[in-house]
């Protein structure tokens, strides 16, 4: 299915978020137990719209974080958080400091200073690549599927406390085999949700940007994280392709999974976002639901400048 | 011409010791760069430790602790030395010799080891060559007489000739457990390789970050292959060491560094077969172009006009040379290589 809508292919409009047609869903391969995402969207109506707004149940929060780039400071957040079981979305003007923020968040790079917790638990000193045990997992903007590597080695890459990992016991495959083929079936289902077994042994390197998106996804499901950070979800893929994504990423939320993502398109982040955190020149200068954002001042003057007077149409101005 | 000569150092070429040592040492260098992408440069310095590690044990550090007027005072039998000789070369030196290039370097780009790594390999080879340590390293004559007690264990005559007058008792022993070796080693990595370890390694040389925000550790799992690439390196090295019956710093000069990539090259980075196949197939060229162009210097088939005989050595690294512009051209991805993998290099 997927697979017919490599760039430069004609649209195909009716690509929908993925429906019970036989294929496996979600909830039998991956959910988080626990939360309530209804109740945790019915919560945020509760949350007053002000930048640095204290949540309900916050699974993320950053505090006085600060990145400075020799004399450029480009980051510079006092104060946010997470809520947990909703998707929020982080958007702002080129060069607001939001993938800089998400790497601070995701812990990829360190803050000069301040504090995040995540789970109630301190992240500042844990390396990057232990934040995904902790189960926060993150994408990228330039999709880094591991291009010579097939499409279910990435998958089966994904697994985390993998005996065979070890190298004193990846000699002895005996050790590993049962694990092993857990993992795979696991691959299996993740691939037959996402619409791409059939591209199981092909190299990741020939997919699709799409594709390649769709796979990271799926692939950051095998870490079985609680928060997904979706850095630039929708940048490079087929308009044909966006709305599966969409429901993909919806369908992440359905299943108790935290959702955090960077994104310029402002179609996406009306459509699907149950909260809205704005940046602008490294500061946090707005939160809402995504249908406040358009009609506040600061916003409106961090996107097109404040000496803009005439009357916008925000939600496609974006 | 003598076609049975030029066959025999085929022949010699495809299986003998020289296509052990850079065999061994060119497993190590696909694990580095082959697998996990690290640009090891320095891996003739991996093969010095080996060669080194045993020699020093044996040669150097065995009269000092041995003697009855020393410090140690200790009683350790020739045999001994020599076992002990073989776990430094192999388990001790190329690991501390990894961890120092590793350290400082693993964080950063690929590029910053690759420049740590010759530059080791270099000042490693300096040193042991500064006369000022002349009564340790043996300096540039460097050290020998450490291979007694391993030729003392062959069955073979060394006076007589065998398989097929290839090669004499001494070695034709060495030659022997060199594929033993070889064949434990390439097994061994071939399960590392097949297993989840190997699969991150390969995620590690897709891409680092991809890999950390799976989980994985990639400055530790980097470290590791370092240090087991370096292992077999050291192997090479040491065997080397064996046959010649003497370490030296100048047989660990860069120009080996360059032969173990020729071999990875040629054979295809990044598959099991790749580094034996393409170390044989060097040396079996550059033995066989060897006799063969003396052997038409020699009964004027090529005349003197177009080459002499002292020419011949330059020449055979031309057709090398020659060969590896085709290969490149012609099939990147080396003899085993897969042409499909080597394209998604340019996506």
């Amino acid at each position: 299915m997927i697979d017919e809508f490599r760039e430069g292919d004609e649209l195909i409009p009716d690509a929908g978020p993925p429906t019970g047609d036989g294929t496996a869903t979600l909830g039998d391969i991956a959910f988080v137990e626990g939360v309530d995402p209804e109740r945790a969207r019915a919560q945020l109506a509760e949350v007053p719209w002000e930048a640095g707004a204290k949540k309900p149940d916050p699974i993320l929060v950053a505090t006085n974080v600060v990145r400075r780039f020799g004399g450029l400071t480009a980051v510079d957040v006092d104060h946010v958080e997470v809520q947990r079981g909703v998707i929020t979305a982080l958007i702002g003007p080129n060069g607001a400091g939001k993938t800089t923020f998400f790497n601070l968040l995701t812990n990829f790079d360190s803050p000069d200073e301040g504090h995040r917790v995540f789970k109630g638990e301190s992240i500042d000193s844990v390396p990057a690549h232990k934040i995904a045990d902790r189960g926060m997992v993150r994408t990228f903007q330039l999709t880094k599927s591991l291009s010579k590597m097939t499409v279910i080695e990435n998958m089966k890459l994904g697994a985390t406390a993998q005996t065979g990992e070890s190298i004193f016991r990846s000699v002895f495959p005996f050790l590993w085999k049962n694990q092993e083929a857990e993992i795979e079936a696991k691959a299996d289902d993740l691939l037959r949700h996402f619409k791409m077994d059939h591209m199981r042994n092909e190299f990741a390197g020939t997919l699709s940007g799409g594709q390649r998106k769709l796979l990271e996804m799926a692939r950051a499901l095998m870490v079985e994280p609680e928060m997904v950070m979706l850095d630039e979800p929708m940048a490079g893929v087929n308009p044909a392709l966006t709305q599966s994504l969409l429901g993909h990423v919806t369908g992440l939320r359905d299943q108790g999974m935290t959702v955090l993502f960077v994104e310029h398109d402002m179609d996406m982040v009306q459509e699907i976002s149950d909260w809205v955190i704005v940046m602008a020149e490294g500061r946090i200068i707005a939160e809402g639901p995504p249908a406040s954002i358009g009609q506040n001042q600061d916003v409106v003057d961090a996107y097109l400048g404040s000496s803009h007077d005439s009357a916008l149409d925000l939600g496609r101005e974006l | 011409m003598d076609w049975g000569a030029i066959i025999e150092t085929i022949v010699r070429g495809l299986i003998g010791e020289r296509f052990i040592y850079f065999a061994l040492a060119a497993i190590g260098l696909n694990l580095h760069f082959g697998y996990t992408g690290l640009l090891n440069f320095g891996q003739a310095a991996f093969m010095a430790a080996g060669a080194y590690g045993l020699a020093l044990t044996v040669t150097s550090v065995g009269p000092l602790i041995n003697d009855d007027e020393g410090i140690f005072q200790l009683n350790i039998s020739d045999g001994w030395l020599f076992v002990i000789g073989v776990f430094v070369g192999i388990c001790i030196l190329p690991v501390l010799l990894a961890l120092l290039m590793g350290i400082p370097t693993l964080r950063l780009r690929a590029d910053y080891l690759a420049i740590v790594t010759i530059a080791i390999a270099e000042a490693i080879r300096i040193f042991m060559r500064s006369p000022r340590f002349d009564w340790f390293t043996g300096a540039s004559d460097g050290l020998g007489g450490f291979s007694g007690t391993f030729y003392d264990l062959s069955p073979f005559d060394p006076g007589e000739r065998y398989f097929f007058n290839l090669f004499i008792g001494n070695q034709m022993f060495l030659v022997i457990i060199g594929w033993i070796v070889l064949a434990i080693g390439a097994t061994f990595c071939w399960l590392l390789i097949r297993s989840p370890w190997g699969r991150v390694l390969k995620a590690i040389r897709e891409d680092e970050d991809a890999a950390r925000s799976l989980g994985k550790n990639a400055y530790s799992y980097k470290m590791q292959a370092l240090v087991l690439g370096g292992v077999f390196g050291a192997m090479g090295g040491m065997l080397r060491a064996i046959g010649f019956s003497l370490a030296q710093p100048d047989n660990f000069i860069t120009d080996v560094t360059f032969f173990v990539w020729v071999a990875l090259i040629l054979g295809g980075a990044g598959t099991v077969l790749g580094p034996l196949a393409g170390a044989a197939i060097l040396y079996a060229v550059l033995d066989g172009t060897d006799t063969f162009l003396r052997e038409a210097v020699a009964n004027d088939v090529i005349p003197d006009s177009i080459m002499s005989g002292t020419q011949v050595g330059q020449v055979r690294f031309m057709l090398i040379g020659l060969g590896l512009i085709l290969l490149a051209a012609f099939r990147p991805q080396g003899i085993f290589g897969n042409k499909e993998e080597m394209a998604l290099d340019d996506r």
